[in-house]
């Protein structure tokens, strides 16, 4: 089985940004993969998302739970992937991101449930008054 | 009220859609018109997922929209009708005279497409189809958001 990957599905700028972050903060390279939306239809965002996943298998992690990275994420991944395991997440953060790069032998799956748990730990109020 | 945007965008229900336009619209529902998706269950689960519940969506093929277009335009609420592509927007206007007015909001690069705005490629029959629209009174513009200006067809065909 080939090594899992992530591939962040964005708007704009925001998953390249993650993937420097991410590369900043752990020294890993060559896990993620960005994609982004920008100038694309719908025929081309999954024609961007097919040359990012290639063989997989991988997580997609995608910014908005809904719109346009969203659907066609889902849709590839419905439409089987090229052949690769898939699975999707939502609301893509950077705590998911530093967890999943350093889990990913599991599947698909497994690490997209394990990323969900790793980002909404990381949301949280701090420092309000009580 | 009405239906306030007639949109043709290739990603359909979309962030630029529901927050872009449905905010300052205070839109209320969303008429999706596409015979491949009025025939799809989890095409339609898929574009909900992207709504706030607030805003009710509703899916129609070109026949049915066709059909009931005057009801959503007598809606008291306000309305965003979406369609995907030039043909589907030029089906739905030769059948139902309520499409006086057509955003084109985003059409994408494809084969055959050149650009003629950064959000707009056309093929040379898309962009025929559009000038005959316009030349039958439809008010044919180019705008992805509000904030945007709207832009005239005769400068993007």
């Amino acid at each position: 089985m080939s090594e899992l990957r992530g591939v962040i599905v964005s708007h704009a700028a925001v998953a390249q940004a993650l993937v420097a972050a991410v590369t900043a903060i752990t020294g890993i390279e060559g896990v993620l993969t960005a994609v982004s939306n920008e100038g694309c239809g719908t025929e081309a965002l999954g024609e961007r998302l097919r040359q990012a996943v290639g063989q997989g298998p991988a997580v997609l992690f995608v910014d908005l739970p809904g719109g346009s990275c969203f659907s066609s994420s889902v849709r590839y991944a419905k439409q089987g992937g090229g052949g690769a395991e898939l699975a999707v997440v939502t609301g893509v953060n950077l705590a998911m991101l530093l967890d999943f790069v350093f889990h990913r032998d599991i599947s698909p799956a497994d690490a997209a449930r394990r990323a969900v748990d790793a980002g909404a730990k990381a949301i949280r109020v701090t420092g309000a008054p009580a | 009220m009405t239906l306030a945007l007639y949109r043709v965008d290739d990603r359909l229900i979309h962030g630029q859609v529901v927050v872009g336009w449905g905010q300052p619209l205070d839109c209320s529902f969303i008429v999706l018109v596409d015979d491949e998706v009025s025939g799809s269950d989890w095409e339609q689960d898929l574009y909900r997922m992207g709504v706030p519940p607030t805003i009710e969506v509703i899916f129609a093929s070109v026949e049915q929209a066709a059909a009931h277009l005057a009801d959503w335009e007598a809606d008291a609420r306000v309305g965003i009708l979406l369609v995907g592509d030039v043909d589907t927007a030029v089906a739905l206007a030769n059948r139902a005279p309520e499409v006086k007015k057509l955003n084109i909001g985003g059409v994408h690069h494809r084969a055959g497409r050149s650009e003629r705005l950064r959000f707009v490629y056309l093929t040379d029959d898309e962009a025929a189809k559009l000038k005959q629209l316009a030349a039958r009174g439809v008010d044919v513009t180019a705008q992805d958001v509000p904030t945007a200006r709207a832009v005239p067809i005769g400068e993007f065909t």
